[in-house]
């Protein structure tokens, strides 16, 4: 099979963007993607945008973005799988190259989560899960993965240190990217004391809403190999679902949707979790990058807990996990998150990550997690 | 009618409608497929197993063992005037799992996961339009209005 090529990557800033619209946040992604590829954007044939429509008061997203970054009359197309419709736009523009039907898109992840309310995000979130059943308890989106992290906790001893110790190393991180929300470390002692949204998880475990968008040019073998930056290929698509109800998961300490992507991405690429040295996960809440550890292979299941307390995802650790501080720290506007993700990694396998360098990366991650593990999506990505 | 189901009820209309007249009356029902005896909680009206469409009601015990549960503080909206509350997981006896509210009958530091409980019809008296929804107590408590 021919390879398709990250040629060009764009980044935001994330946090609460009430000095722009949804389209302007796009355009700052996009601008510093066209030109970190140096390509002319007259010869892109289309775009992908990876958002989730319900927290826009703009209907039907994608046409008022591609007005904004001129590209009419090129086609272009919305993707939703919720937090997980940034990867789900790279993957199918992968697919629209993969095809023939296209050689040149711009991917772009966007969302402005802040023109609502707390408590209406919370409604919406919640309604994730499946309505019918659930939602009618006033069920939240922490409020689920608070029954996954009181499982895993009864299940394998896993503690509230040891899910805070995530929530301490991404800020760490955090605070050294500049396109983070929260940019300052955190102390445990803080994070013990901050307020309960679900027990056990505080606020401290949950990643918070921002605004924001990200940028890839993703390019065919033939384009991408005349192109003058590293290339960084995707090697690996993997994406899998599982039952939309909680009620109806075969447990609940991991996410079998991820374990089943990461098991077709390693194949694909012809890798094991051992060659991957650098990862980005989905950490909406301290325990999903526990299980992510678990689900990806980075260690056993039920071990989680002791990777983050052995420093295993640490920049000097096993496998570096989140060394742009994750969406814990960055901020996690949900259509973006998948593409911002791809960034970071690129960024990380170019050896352009600055002082967050891992050394010698040349494998590496994204798991983008959609709701509560319903839909999973997991890219392994190599440079040459 | 569906509509009864639930504080705040997002899906009014369904197959499987008669599931809260039953909750009314006191009984839990899942449903069970006429073609392949498939049988699930929560009901369904279309069998993934089969596909068939054909399906009854069968009354369920009730009887259940806590899988999960969380205490909720921050609400969504139509639940700020109930924080905090606690939603457990359950795995029913028969098959298939319920998620509810954890009732007054158990303390909330009497709360273990692995421990039974009973699942318990309900219905919302201080409202003046009928809403009804089940809630997970004690093993041997009866439904309030039997």
């Amino acid at each position: 099979m021919a390879r398709v090529g990250i040629i060009g990557i764009g980044h935001g800033q994330f946090g609460r963007r009430s000095d722009a619209t949804v389209q302007e946040l796009a355009f700052e992604a996009y601008r510093e993607a066209v030109q970190d590829a140096q390509i002319d954007p007259k010869d892109l044939d289309g775009s992908v945008i990876g958002s989730v429509p319900e927290y826009h008061k703009q209907r039907s997203l994608p046409g008022v973005v591609q007005e904004y970054l001129g590209l009419n009359p090129l086609p272009t197309w919305l993707t939703e799988v919720a937090c997980a419709s940034g990867s789900a736009a790279i993957r199918t523009a992968w697919m629209g190259i993969q095809s023939g039907a296209h050689k040149l898109m711009a991917v772009i992840g966007c969302q402005k989560m802040t023109e609502l309310s707390t408590p209406e995000i919370l409604a919406l979130m919640g309604r994730v899960g499946e309505v019918q059943w659930e939602s009618v308890f006033g069920t939240t989106f922490p409020a689920y993965y608070a029954l996954f992290a009181k499982s895993h906790m009864h299940e394998y001893g896993t503690t509230r240190e040891q899910l805070l110790q995530v929530a301490v190393k991404n800020h760490f991180y955090g605070a050294r990217n500049p396109n983070a929300l929260f940019r300052k470390e955190i102390t445990m002692e803080k994070a013990m004391e901050s307020e309960p949204v679900s027990d056990p998880l505080q606020v401290y475990d949950c990643c918070a809403n921002a605004d924001g968008a990200a940028c890839v040019i993703l390019a065919s073998e033939e384009i991408a190999k005349k192109s003058s930056k590293p290339v960084v290929w995707l090697d690996g698509l993997g994406c899998a679902t599982a039952s939309m109800s909680v009620l109806r998961r075969p447990n609940l300490v991991g996410l079998p949707s991820a374990e089943q992507a990461s098991h077709v991405a390693y194949e694909m690429a012809g890798v094991t979790a051992k060659d991957i040295k650098v990862a980005e996960v989905h950490d909406c809440f301290t325990i999903a990058e526990i299980m992510a550890y678990e689900d990806l292979g980075f260690c056993k299941k039920g071990e989680g807990g002791r990777f983050i307390e052995e420093k295993q995802s640490y920049l000097e650790g096993r496998t570096p996990v989140n060394i742009d501080g994750g969406l814990k720290s960055k901020g996690h506007p949900i259509g973006a998150t998948g593409v911002s993700m791809t960034v970071e990694v690129v960024k990380q396998l170019r050896g352009e990550a600055g002082e967050r360098q891992v050394p010698n990366a040349d494998i590496g991650l994204t798991h983008n997690v959609g709701g509560i593990g319903q839909y999973c999506f997991v890219h392994v990505l190599r440079r040459d | 009618m569906f509509k009864w189901f639930g504080k705040v009820n997002f899906s009014p209309y369904t197959k499987v409608t008669d599931f809260a007249d039953h909750l009314k009356d006191g009984r839990l029902m899942g449903s069970k497929c006429k073609k392949c005896g498939q049988e699930s909680f929560p009901p369904r009206a279309d069998c993934n197993n089969c596909l068939s469409g054909d399906f009854e009601f069968i009354e369920f015990s009730g009887k259940a063992k806590l899988l999960s549960y969380t205490v909720i503080h921050a609400a969504p909206t139509g639940f700020e005037d109930v924080v905090p509350y606690t939603i457990g997981v359950v795995d029913l006896k028969e098959t298939g799992r319920l998620l509810a509210w954890i009732g007054d009958t158990i303390p909330d530091k009497d709360i273990k996961i692995g421990m039974d409980l009973q699942v318990v019809p309900q219905v919302f008296d201080e409202l003046e339009e009928i809403k009804v929804y089940y809630s997970l107590e004690k093993p041997g408590t009866a439904w309030s209005k039997a």
